[in-house]
């Protein structure tokens, strides 16, 4: 735990000397603040449920970054065709089998392990856009109805009613069954977005029909997202709202939005951190629920969802390993964020960061007066 | 706003505020709280006014309704409150749009709340306050300068060593300094009128004692006039000019300090003072006036302060009593100086 201590630390430093470099006196002037940001890593490197969300959550991103460049099979290359020996290989360890894919083949004879890579990038950017278009759209809702109150408040709180009084799946299924044509054309009036969203999702030109499937499930996920923000941001608003500093700040004359940017939103911003760390989770769980249901991408595109529906069909017999190692996938990416989230939650709250200083420096004392007294 | 009734007067000569038939109303589920009614007051240049009255009596309100700081379910009925502005023209602040009233608060007309602790942004330094203030209602100022300035004004308040606690965060300060920094983060823009609401209640006494002085010497040196609120007749005897006494959202009583604390009139001001414990005697038991503040939504009929009222007669309860000037700038509002 120490050595993640000092890295921490370590960026912490390059950061502030950099600052300092480009304006000068910036550590003077900051000095509270690193403190903090120090005592943070701390806490962090202090708490193992963290540390194993922090470093599965970094595997998921290094994977997403790079899968798709560490994959050694293209994903549109179906063996199976030249050699049918590959038609759904179980898996096949070194000392009893060589020659075949580690964690066997899937029926057009791709090696799972080598999909798992560009699976992890489509589930990652998915999760991720959900959260990074589905979060601000929910807090800007939340903000200015807990803020603004009265009919406005009324009107944004009735909306997200209708949009939780189905239960998200059916909401996104229906989305994602009516999205896909909209969307294509869209794509179609638009190149340049096309081939950077091909580029992102890592596949092929001649995907850019899946496209639209994969972005219907985005826009989905997007439109049922954003209600439980509204809400949770509405409520700790109407009591951040309360406070004499907002009132003060209204009595000096400051303009709406910059009590809201300014004030409001840094005060609420640690839980939205944390509840946008879990849902990173939940994202990824749901994109794959829904592809698996046939509303996302179909063949060739490595989803992780889409291919667990495929192999139910040879299931168990001849494809127990294709559910068993995307599920692990899945979990991975799912455990990861979720105990990073645990682990925010605690450094985050500034009260439960000062229990964990008092702890360590007692136990420090504690330490001192030993080697004293021995 | 729209049912705020016009009342056609004009602001004389040496005047900065001048209230008028002030009516805020609260309307909740239990029902309509009249908690200011009728409320009329002045405040003149370089005047130091304070506002007396119970926990409760609408001083608070009366103040926050000046520059409309009034949430729903609150309501500003009636009135006009006439400021006269720097620039020398006279608003009523209850019919002003929003954006000139955004440019009035924090620049002309300033407030300090009562508890310092919360009246900071905890996620701000205290330099970043005065920045802020300086910044939004001057465009023009750079940042350094606004930096240079709060520092300035750290000085003004007396908190050591300005270099160093600029860059403080709330929780870093002692809440005596905290309220300094309130009070410098109010005077940056040199304001024609600061409203202090309670700024020593929840200090200790000596404490107090600086930030009333502080008050005092801030004031005479910008030449501002302020309004205090405060339950405290000590403090008002230390710094004010002039007191209005309030009761159940009415003002009952007002004269010129020395006047009040030597002829008060009102029973309610009367009683007030004799519950203020005399240092110099052997107190036996603290006076304090029976009966508890009325009920604002079914205020009782007839003079407000009647239920509690030793001297109450049968018209006080029937009717509500006429202000009556007994002597020069000395007004009280009840039946028993009602000459016939």
């Amino acid at each position: 735990m120490d050595v993640i201590y000092r890295a921490l630390c370590f960026i912490i430093d390059l950061f502030t000397s950099f600052m300092e470099r480009i304006r000068p006196g910036w550590i003077e002037r900051n000095k509270s603040k690193i403190d903090e940001w120090k005592l943070m890593a701390y806490a962090y490197s202090k708490s193992p449920i963290a540390v194993t969300g922090g470093i599965l959550a970094t595997i998921t991103v290094i994977l997403a970054l790079f899968g798709p460049l560490i994959a050694w099979e293209p994903y549109w290359q179906y063996k199976v065709v030249v050699n049918p020996d590959l038609w759904l290989k179980p898996p096949c360890l070194p000392p009893s089998c060589s020659g075949y894919p580690l964690l066997g083949t899937d029926e057009w004879g791709r090696d799972i392990f080598s999909l798992i890579f560009y699976g992890y990038r489509i589930s990652f950017i998915i999760s991720v856009m959900v959260v990074v278009l589905g979060v601000p759209l929910g807090v800007i809702l939340g903000l200015i109805a807990g803020y603004k109150g009265g009919y406005v408040d009324e009107v944004i709180m009735r909306l997200t009613d209708i949009f939780m009084a189905f239960p998200g799946l059916v909401l996104a299924i229906a989305f994602a069954t009516i999205l896909p044509q909209r969307i294509r054309g869209l794509l179609d009036a638009s190149p340049q977005l096309k081939d950077f969203l091909l580029w992102i999702f890592a596949l092929r030109p001649q995907e850019y029909g899946q496209l639209a499937a994969l972005l219907s499930i985005f826009l989905a996920l997007v439109l049922v997202w954003w209600p439980t923000y509204a809400r949770v941001v509405r409520g700790t608003v109407l009591s951040v709202r309360e406070q004499t500093f907002i009132e003060a700040a209204r009595s000096l004359g400051l303009s709406t939005w910059r009590i809201l940017i300014k004030h409001i939103l840094p005060n609420i911003l640690s839980p939205i951190i944390v509840f946008a760390t879990f849902d990173l989770a939940t994202a990824v769980l749901l994109a794959a629920s829904l592809s698996f249901l046939g509303l996302g991408p179909q063949d060739p595109v490595p989803e992780l969802g889409f291919m667990i529906s495929k192999a139910g069909r040879f299931f168990p017999e001849r494809s127990w390993w294709i559910v068993v190692f995307l599920g692990i996938v899945l979990l991975l990416i799912a455990f990861g964020w979720n105990l990073l989230g645990d682990g925010l939650r605690d450094i985050l709250d500034p009260r439960t960061r000062r229990a964990i200083e008092v702890r360590a420096r007692a136990k420090a004392r504690a330490k001192a007066a030993k080697v004293k007294g021995g | 706003m729209t049912l705020v009734k016009t009342v056609e007067e004009t602001l004389e000569e040496g005047l900065v505020l001048k209230v008028r038939g002030l009516d805020v109303r609260f309307y909740t589920y239990a029902g309509v709280v009249k908690a200011v009614s009728g409320v009329s007051f002045e405040v003149r240049e370089k005047e130091f006014v304070a506002l007396v009255g119970e926990t409760g009596c609408g001083k608070t309100v009366t103040t926050r309704a000046l520059t409309r700081l009034i949430d729903p379910p609150g309501r500003i009925v009636a009135g006009s409150v006439l400021f006269r502005r720097k620039n020398g023209t006279v608003v009523d602040l209850l019919k002003v749009p929003d954006e000139v009233l955004r440019e009035i608060r924090g620049n002309e007309i300033a407030y300090i709340f009562q508890d310092p602790s919360s009246a900071l942004d905890p996620l701000y330094t205290a330099g970043y306050h005065i920045v802020e203030t300086l910044i939004a209602h001057n465009k023009k100022v750079k940042r350094s300068e606004a930096v240079r300035e709060a520092i300035r004004l750290l000085k003004e308040v007396l908190i050591p060593h300005p270099e160093v606690r600029v860059k403080n965060y709330p929780h870093e300060l002692s809440g005596g300094m905290r309220q300094r920094v309130v009070i410098a983060t109010a005077v940056a823009n040199k304001p024609k009128l600061l409203i202090a609401d309670e700024p020593t209640t929840n200090l200790d006494v000596t404490v107090q004692a600086q930030i009333l002085d502080l008050l005092k010497e801030v004031q005479s040196r910008y030449s501002m006039s302020v309004i205090l609120i405060t339950h405290n007749l000590g403090v008002v005897a230390d710094v004010a000019d002039r007191v209005y006494v309030m009761y159940a959202g009415k003002i009952v009583e007002s004269a010129d300090v020395f006047t009040i604390f030597e002829k008060p009139m009102h029973p309610y001001t009367r009683m007030l003072l004799r519950a203020v414990p005399n240092p110099l005697k052997k107190i036996e038991k603290l006076e304090s006036i029976p009966g508890t503040v009325p009920n604002l939504i079914n205020p009782p009929p007839g003079c407000r302060f009647h239920p509690r009222c030793p001297y109450a007669k049968n018209e006080c309860m029937r009717e509500e009593p006429p202000t009556i000037e007994v002597e020069r700038g000395h007004y009280v509002s009840c039946w028993l100086y009602h000459r016939r």
